[in-house]
């Protein structure tokens, strides 16, 4: 009788033990989710502020290109109010801005003065390294999605996360399918 | 990923308890041979180690840097480098932005020190600034990343400070053996027990020869190993081996020698910087794997990028041995990575990018060296050396008189 005892209550440890462990681990993952999703956002704003600078640089030297700037501000706009709008949306504006900078940089191509201006190939610096940072911060938080699903729907630890609450996260790929083709603005 | 480091640094315990074991090991048995008791000889393999263990502890990481004459680069000395450092610090998830240092050195390498990510430094040399392009950059800072993610460098401090105290004591029972052996080492007397002090001695001689290259293996075949995992961290981190492959085809196809290398710092760059060509890498006293087959192994990853997909390459090379990533680190990360294709960038005439980067390094390097730029309004630029004297100067091309700024 009273091994009986003992045996119920040492499992009952082992799986509060074990209940514990994998709820501590689910924690750790989500924390990693939002602090890498913060990465990417303090670059999505990064790229929002230095559009306008860009613009009003090549202003002078691309005067029958209108449209184009035109596309690439209206772009940045609708991809400001994205922001804070849930994951789907925000990735689907920021793909489209993505879209619009890579036509727009190669139409740049066509201006030689601009080219050779200092400040443009500062911020053409500045803009692909902003780039490259999200698709990495992109890139690191969606392995962090992938490793938290993967433990909120995987047995044994989808249990403990049903029981407290675990949602799945919701990976960011961004829409556009120029954006897949050209990751980077590349100019050296 | 995560799992990574924590398998990582199990097997790395087993290693360097195997060094360990060794140094004990030979502790004991130099005191049984010179002091007829091992007690003393283990204290005084001990103490050594310790020592050992203090000067590096307090000599800290600077110790690499200032070794290899690295000089502290601030964000505008090289926007584009901390850019791509930056990259690479968001792509590993690491803690803190490392810091970077520059080696002016036209032998294309480059290296990662500090024991915990959050203190820690790469260094480049100005020869692979000069040579490589963005996308080349970033798989080797990415390959530097990957070591300190990996925390190499604290392992391989260990390591070398134990293979270091195992060398030390071996050579120093040696010298003891050669000059000091004649007066006897054992005097008084010992029992008469000759036979069997006989054997400890000849036990003792053997094993003191041995224990320093079983140590050097040991590091070695770590050494090595860890450069394995650092260019799978660097795919996986820039999904694009490509970029790495082509650095280190570059780097290696140079001829020049780093010069402020030295053999205790040598696993820490990406490519042995002692290597001579001619001699062949493959063999078990080196401390960088063969530079054709990480390329091969990276050329023929195709269009993944996953640690799997390292490990599944490295099999394909290694014919029957095992792979290099470790079981649980592939259990975990099971999904898909794809690469980045072939990037579409525009081509500029070699010759003239060549120049540009050169002008650019050069330019870094005299800033560094405190030489003020100066630009004429006719277009022309100069440089002035730090001890330079007078307040202004003529410009070569127009004659126009220059103020020189700050003085």
């Amino acid at each position: 009788m009273m091994i009986a005892v003992y045996i119920i209550i040492g499992v009952v440890v082992v799986l509060g033990i074990i209940f514990f462990g994998v709820y501590n681990s689910l924690v750790r993952l989500r924390n990693q989710v939002r602090n890498s999703w913060s990465q990417i956002d303090v670059q999505l704003k990064r790229r929002h502020d230095l559009i306008p600078n860009l613009i009003e640089t090549v202003k002078g030297y691309m005067k029958h290109e209108r449209e184009t700037l035109e596309a690439v501000t209206k772009a940045r706009t609708s991809a400001v109010e994205a922001s804070g709008k849930g994951v789907g949306q925000q990735a689907k504006a920021e793909g489209e801005l993505s879209g619009m900078l890579t036509r727009f940089f190669a139409v740049a191509e066509n201006y030689p003065d601009l080219k050779a201006n200092q400040n443009f190939l500062a911020l053409q610096e500045e803009l692909t390294t902003t780039e490259n940072k999200i698709s990495f911060a992109r890139q690191f938080y969606n392995d962090g999605v992938m490793h938290l699903n993967n433990k909120v729907q995987m047995f044994p630890s989808n249990m403990v996360a049903g029981m407290t609450g675990f949602k799945v996260g919701e990976f960011f790929e961004l829409e556009a399918p120029a954006e897949r083709e050209v990751p980077k603005v590349s100019f050296t | 990923m995560w799992e990574q480091i924590r398998s990582n640094k199990i097997k790395s315990v087993w290693l360097v308890a195997g060094m360990g074991a060794l140094l004990l090991g030979m502790g004991y048995l130099i005191g049984e041979v010179f002091f007829d008791s091992g007690i003393a000889g283990i204290i005084l393999a001990s103490i050594i180690w310790l020592i050992m263990n203090l000067v590096a502890f307090f000599q800290g990481d600077n110790v690499f840097l200032s070794i290899s004459k690295a000089k502290k680069l601030e964000r505008s000395d090289h926007p584009r480098l901390f850019n791509i450092v930056e990259e690479m610090k968001i792509a590993s998830g690491l803690p803190k932005m490392p810091d970077i240092y520059i080696i002016d050195d036209p032998a294309p390498n480059a290296f990662a020190t500090g024991r915990d990510p959050n203190k820690a430094a790469i260094a480049v040399t100005s020869g692979l600034l000069q040579r490589l392009n963005r996308d080349e950059l970033q798989g080797v800072i990415a390959h530097e990343i990957g070591h300190i993610k990996n925390r190499d460098v604290l392992l391989m401090v260990i390591s070398g400070i134990m293979m270091g105290a195992i060398v030390l004591l071996a050579d120093l029972a040696l010298l003891y053996l050669i000059f000091g052996g004649a007066r006897g080492g054992r005097r008084g007397p010992s029992g008469g027990g000759g036979q069997g002090q006989m054997i400890i001695l000849i036990v003792g001689i053997v094993f003191i020869i041995l224990a320093p290259i079983f140590a050097r293996l040991i590091y070695f075949a770590m050494s090595r190993r860890r450069e394995y995992l650092a260019d799978a961290s660097s795919a996986l981190y820039t999904r694009y081996p490509e970029g790495l492959a082509s650095a280190l085809e570059k780097i290696s196809s140079s001829t020049k020698v780093l010069s402020s290398a030295k053999r205790a710092t040598a696993p820490m760059y990406i490519i042995n910087p002692l290597h001579k060509p001619g001699i062949k890498a493959r063999d078990l006293s080196s401390t960088h794997p063969p530079t054709s087959e990480r390329i091969r192994i990276l050329r023929s990853m195709g269009n993944s990028a996953s640690f799997a997909d390292y490990d599944r390459v490295f099999r394909q090379v290694h014919k029957g041995g095992g792979g290099v990533i470790p079981q649980s680190t592939l259990a975990g990360a099971a999904g898909l990575v794809e690469a980045r294709g072939e990037s579409v960038e525009e081509k500029k005439p070699e010759k003239i990018e060549k120049l540009e980067r050169a002008r650019e390094v050069s330019d870094l390097l005299e800033k560094l060296n405190r030489y003020t730029a100066l630009a004429c309004n006719c277009g022309a630029k100069f440089r002035i050396p730090p001890d330079f004297k007078g307040s202004s100067i003529r410009c070569p091309r127009c004659g126009t008189i220059n103020p020189i700024p700050g003085r």
